[in-house]
């Protein structure tokens, strides 16, 4: 494979890496509508559709590899390869999260519910919005951008708190209320994971431009 | 099993050569100032400076006709024997200037080893005799007892005494490549240099003695300070600590190999390495 061959399959890796993330984007925003709405068959939706975000990832991994074991990569090659394998592992995860979200919707059935949505929902608008950015920031090589995305996360931390402390007092008031405060806390707690994957998402992006490895985001949590 | 360094200073008390740095003394650091080579009017090498970790493998890499080889011909007093070879800067061996007026080119390519690009046993002379020509030939041992103890140790340390034990009286040349280029490095080692240079010792040999060579030169660099030239990069990866980039005669980017091929610090090497040119 000659070098112009290497390069069109760094960038098809690159489009992979893309489409896998506009899926678990997907995921994210379809799994708090299904939330939002008790629409159960969209939550099973999101549910089978993850299998298809784990194939994706397998599928990448295994291009990664092909090309490390017919290119040998180096310098600014391998570090988009190496960031590429970390990268669909913090997807894949994600996906898992919202997976786990619609789970959580399907484990609340058709239960009334315990308030109407709106923190959580701007919660899985900001990480997928954090996502979708990163990824952006990863082709265009952007570390400033990165660091800026990853900076935003205290946003995500912020409305995390905020739900909690709110279904806290919901749980304090009225015991009764504790088993659907405590699966929406899950929610919560799901879609603040997915934020600080994305900002592991930045610190790839991090690396693959200046080829240091920094932790950029602190989470709270 | 006595070891070569054990043999070291029976070199000394054998042959107090003038120009011998003590062999006490001996380190393998090798510092490199400022150092242009021409050959003729032509400017090969421009003021390369590099400090040379001793008891490490140090690569050299670049494209053909970078200056990789014209300068660790440079490390040994080889390139002023090439037509119009002239040399300006200094090289210092364990803190002395090898092109120094009072010291022996001789002397310093006993003490820096060279092993070339095709395996070059001397033809005509048996596996015993090629490892034993230097050592003859600077009459450093007589006694076949002595011989016979120094090539059995060269040839271990060259990983290729098991398979030439049987076969010392053969000719060299009827070794494999493989063999044949272990028994110049052993042919080298018996000399007891402080530094043994490799110009691209594996480009003709397949992977497999490759790999042996390699091994070998891991277990070297235990003992000795070793500098390679190759055209192979993964080469470059996989056995040395450092690696020094050069490019239309000039050392572009020097430093540990990992960093050199993870995060090079200059465009030119990246380019290189990934094969954007050369």
């Amino acid at each position: 494979m000659v070098r112009t061959s290497f390069e069109r399959h760094l960038h098809e890796l690159q489009d992979d890496v893309l489409v896998l993330g506009s899926m678990v984007e997907k995921a994210i925003y379809r799994s708090m509508e299904a939330l939002k709405n008790r629409d159960l068959e969209l939550a099973k939706q999101v549910i089978a559709d993850d299998s298809e975000i784990d194939h994706k990832r397998f599928d990448i991994e295994e291009k990664c590899v092909e090309l490390i074991v017919t290119q040998q990569p180096v310098a600014s090659d391998l570090r988009i390869i190496v960031a590429v394998l970390n990268i669909i592992i913090d997807l894949e995860r994600i996906g898992d999260h919202a997976e786990g979200v619609a789970k959580i919707t399907i484990m609340i059935g058709n239960e009334p519910p315990l308030k109407p949505l709106i923190d959580l929902p701007r919660m899985a608008q900001k990480t997928g919005d954090m996502l979708r950015r990163s990824l952006d920031a990863f082709v265009n090589r952007d570390a400033e951008a990165a660091r800026k995305i990853s900076r935003e996360d205290d946003e995500i931390d912020g409305l995390y708190d905020q739900v909690f402390r709110e279904l806290l007092t919901f749980m304090a008031e009225d015991s009764k209320t504790i088993t659907r405060a405590t699966r929406l806390i899950w929610v919560a707690h799901n879609l603040e994971r997915s934020a600080d994957r994305v900002t592991n998402i930045c610190e790839r992006v991090v690396f693959v431009v200046t080829g240091k490895m920094e932790e950029i985001g602190v989470s709270k949590y | 099993m006595t070891m070569v360094h054990d043999r070291v200073s029976s070199i000394e008390q054998r042959s107090p050569e003038e120009g011998i740095i003590q062999m006490e003394d001996k380190k393998g650091i090798l510092e490199v100032e400022n150092l242009s080579a021409w050959y003729g009017n032509t400017l090969a090498l421009k003021e390369i400076s590099i400090s040379i970790r001793a008891k490490a493998i140090t690569a050299v890499i670049g494209p053909s006709g970078c200056g990789k080889s014209t300068f660790i011909r440079c490390l040994n007093r080889m390139h002023e024997v090439s037509h119009g070879g002239r040399v300006a800067g200094r090289v210092l061996l364990d803190g002395k200037d090898i092109y120094a007026k009072d010291i022996d080119p001789v002397v310093i390519r006993r003490r820096i080893g060279m092993v070339f690009q095709k395996p070059s046993p001397f033809p005509t002379m048996s596996v015993f005799d090629n490892v034993a020509a230097g050592l003859r030939l600077t009459q450093l041992w007589s006694r076949r007892r002595d011989l016979e103890e120094v090539v059995e140790r060269s040839l271990q340390h060259a990983a290729l005494w098991d398979e030439v034990k049987d076969k010392l009286n053969q000719s060299g040349a009827s070794l494999s490549g493989g063999q044949q280029q272990r028994l110049c490095i052993a042919r080298a080692i018996a000399m007891e240099p402080e530094i043994i240079l490799l110009d691209e010792p594996c480009s003709s040999l397949d992977p497999v003695a490759t790999l042996k060579i390699e091994d070998l030169m891991r277990n070297l660099a235990q003992e000795y300070t070793i500098i390679i030239v190759t055209h192979n990069m993964q080469q470059a990866a996989r056995v040395s600590e450092w690696t020094g980039f050069f490019l239309l005669g000039e050392m572009i980017e020097c430093g540990k190999t990992v960093d050199i091929f993870s995060r090079p610090k200059d465009k030119r090497t990246e380019d290189y390495i990934t094969g954007r040119f050369g």
